[in-house]
């Protein structure tokens, strides 16, 4: 991965030469600080809430702990939300890498002069509400709908319809994150320098094999990059599951939801957030490392 | 059939920005709708009532102001704080370095309902009482990341000799910094802050977990989707999505103008490439 893709940062000429100062803390500290309080500690707060106990007579109330039942209660309850989730935001990555990769290649290579208008559209439907744009999938799905009732006649769907069904889930995940595929597919892409492809139809390479060994492997960076942005998110969300699936189809983010704010069974909520991010950060760790082992062969 | 195959690819770019408008279509449709019952979810009858009654229905557009009112809020300080941090990145030396690129980056890696758990669990434990500033805190954090990457961006991006043609004129390090390097940045601070209000207006789930009893817009939207969204919402929706995409384009033109193109999106995109770049090989 190293010599493929120029960061940021390597590709500007050596910047103004670093000062040290006191004026970098000053400048540093308050955003830090900020994050610290907000972002780190919370973390260990999440992690302490969930080993609390609760206080026997007092419901919604909770002492300190060292509870770690918590955790394999938490874990028999609801492991299959995690398997849920996790496959659901995987089907969803991939169909959102197929369906971006034309689209940011188009970009990076034909677009032209027309090139910041397509950027500009392909984040503009964030601008409308999140909630709003995955509640009109309602209307889209709709039994009634025409596309339900297309693959209805050609028999593809095993319920006879898709909305309130883990499908309706996977399209809204699919169609929500995927500008995040979008972008950093086409910051990969726009990097490549033409050239590179050129020569390789001049070593008489069809147009499939440049594809395949030559622009591929060098937009593998975005890949990589695009994946963990939809995936990461598309894990965690809740809204898809629980405006266009049925109970059936909830996922781990809805459990920790209702939990924390409606059941007020923190330390239950807390378990189930905090191995959450455990095996993120697991999963993200393994790919990125092979990611990055198997470009350098 | 030749034609086809040499416009394949295009056809297949316009069909995907296509996909991604059908449900921006379907909101703005369903705007001059008049529902048949009370989802507002299929095509019954053509009404201007959202339109001539926008805030026609309680708690619509006290949710709307109070959804500005924090974005702008926490907008102004993270904008502030993220700027603060991208200079110290960029133009100073100091200690602890990775650790302040990972406590950068992680907020961006980080699946909101996690940030809102554990945010509220402090928050919980603390007994401090949740509310608009709860919300307020939220969204500076989840915020300065963001305008961190696309300042830094900015920054690095810099051609440094029209800094040094500067001081060779004899100018004060102050006068630098006014006339020369501010100017050069503000584009990146702007589009940063654009973001960043976005990113606050549109929160949903880091927001509910911390509002307590306040409601916000998207917070407004979620109650309302169980028995049923009015179609002011709708109506204000497509109100901002139209202004939002005036002002980015506004901005490409301005930018287009001055010859240089540079989508904040596309900086953290592209930050987002570096970092996993530099965690792959770490």
């Amino acid at each position: 991965m190293v010599a493929v893709v120029p960061s940021a940062a390597q590709a500007t000429p050596a910047a103004v030469a670093q000062r040290s100062s006191k004026t970098g803390y000053v400048l540093l500290i308050p955003g830090m600080a900020w994050l610290t309080v907000f972002f780190a500690i919370p973390f260990i707060t999440l992690f302490l809430t969930s080993l609390q106990a609760p206080i026997a007579g007092k419901s919604g109330k909770y002492q300190p702990a060292f509870q770690i039942s918590n955790y394999s209660d938490a874990l028999a309850e609801y492991w299959q939300l995690y398997i849920r989730s996790f496959v659901y935001a995987g089907i969803a990555t991939a169909l959102a890498l197929l369906i971006a990769y034309p689209l940011a290649y188009y970009i990076a290579f034909k677009a032209g002069k027309w090139r910041s208008l397509m950027l500009v559209l392909v984040i503009a439907p964030s601008f409308a509400s999140f909630l709003l744009r995955t509640y009109a999938w309602k209307t889209i799905l709709a039994d009634e709908g025409w596309i339900t009732s297309v693959m209805n006649f050609l028999h593809l769907l095993p319920d006879d319809r898709i909305l309130n069904t883990g499908l309706a889930v996977i399209a809204g995940l699919t169609y929500n994150f995927l500008p995040f595929m979008i972008l950093p597919l086409y910051a990969a892409l726009e990097k490549i320098d033409p050239r590179v492809q050129e020569a390789a139809s001049d070593l008489y390479a069809s147009p499939a094999t440049t594809f395949r060994k030559v622009t591929w492997p060098l937009s593998l960076p975005g890949v990589v990059a695009g994946t963990l942005l939809t995936f990461i998110p598309a894990a965690g969300d809740y809204i898809n599951a629980q405006l266009l699936g049925s109970t059936a189809d909830r996922m781990i983010g809805n459990a920790i939801q209702i939990n924390f704010i409606q059941f007020r069974d923190y330390p239950t909520a807390s378990a189930l957030s905090v191995m959450l991010m455990v095996i993120i950060l697991v999963l993200v760790f393994t790919y990125i490392r092979r990611a990055g082992t198997e470009e350098l062969v | 059939m030749r034609w086809l195959r040499r416009n394949l690819l295009r056809i297949i770019a316009f069909l995907v920005v296509a996909y991604l408008f059908i449900p921006i279509a379907v909101i703005m449709v369903l705007s001059f709708n008049k529902p048949s019952g009370k989802y507002n979810i299929t095509w019954n009858e053509f009404s201007l009532d959202g339109w001539t009654n926008l805030c026609g229905v309680p708690g619509v557009c006290s949710s709307f102001v109070k959804s500005i009112e924090i974005g702008l809020f926490s907008t102004i300080v993270a904008t502030v704080l993220g700027t603060m941090v991208a200079f110290a990145l960029v133009r100073y030396r100091f200690r602890g370095r990775s650790t302040t690129n990972l406590l950068i980056f992680m907020p961006m890696a980080t699946p909101e309902v996690v940030m809102g758990a554990s945010l509220l669990a402090l928050f919980l434990n603390l007994r401090f009482p949740l509310g608009e500033l709860t919300v307020i805190i939220a969204h500076i954090m989840f915020i300065i990341s963001f305008v961190v990457v696309t300042v830094k961006a900015r920054l690095q991006g810099m051609d440094p000799r029209l800094e040094e043609a500067a001081r060779d004129l004899y100018s004060s390090p102050r006068a630098v910094f006014r006339y020369v390097t501010f100017p050069l940045v503000l584009p990146g601070i702007l589009g940063a802050a654009l973001l960043g209000f976005s990113l606050s207006f549109d929160d949903f789930i880091i927001s509910f977990f911390n509002a307590g009893t306040l409601v916000t817009f998207p917070i407004y939207i979620w109650g309302a989707a169980q028995r049923g969204i009015p179609v002011q919402v709708n109506a204000l929706a497509t109100i901002v999505f139209l202004v939002a995409l005036a002002i980015v384009l506004i901005g490409q033109f301005v930018a287009y103008r001055r010859r240089r193109s540079l989508e904040s999106t596309a900086i953290v995109a592209e930050e987002s490439l570096a970092t996993v770049d530099t965690l792959g090989r770490s």
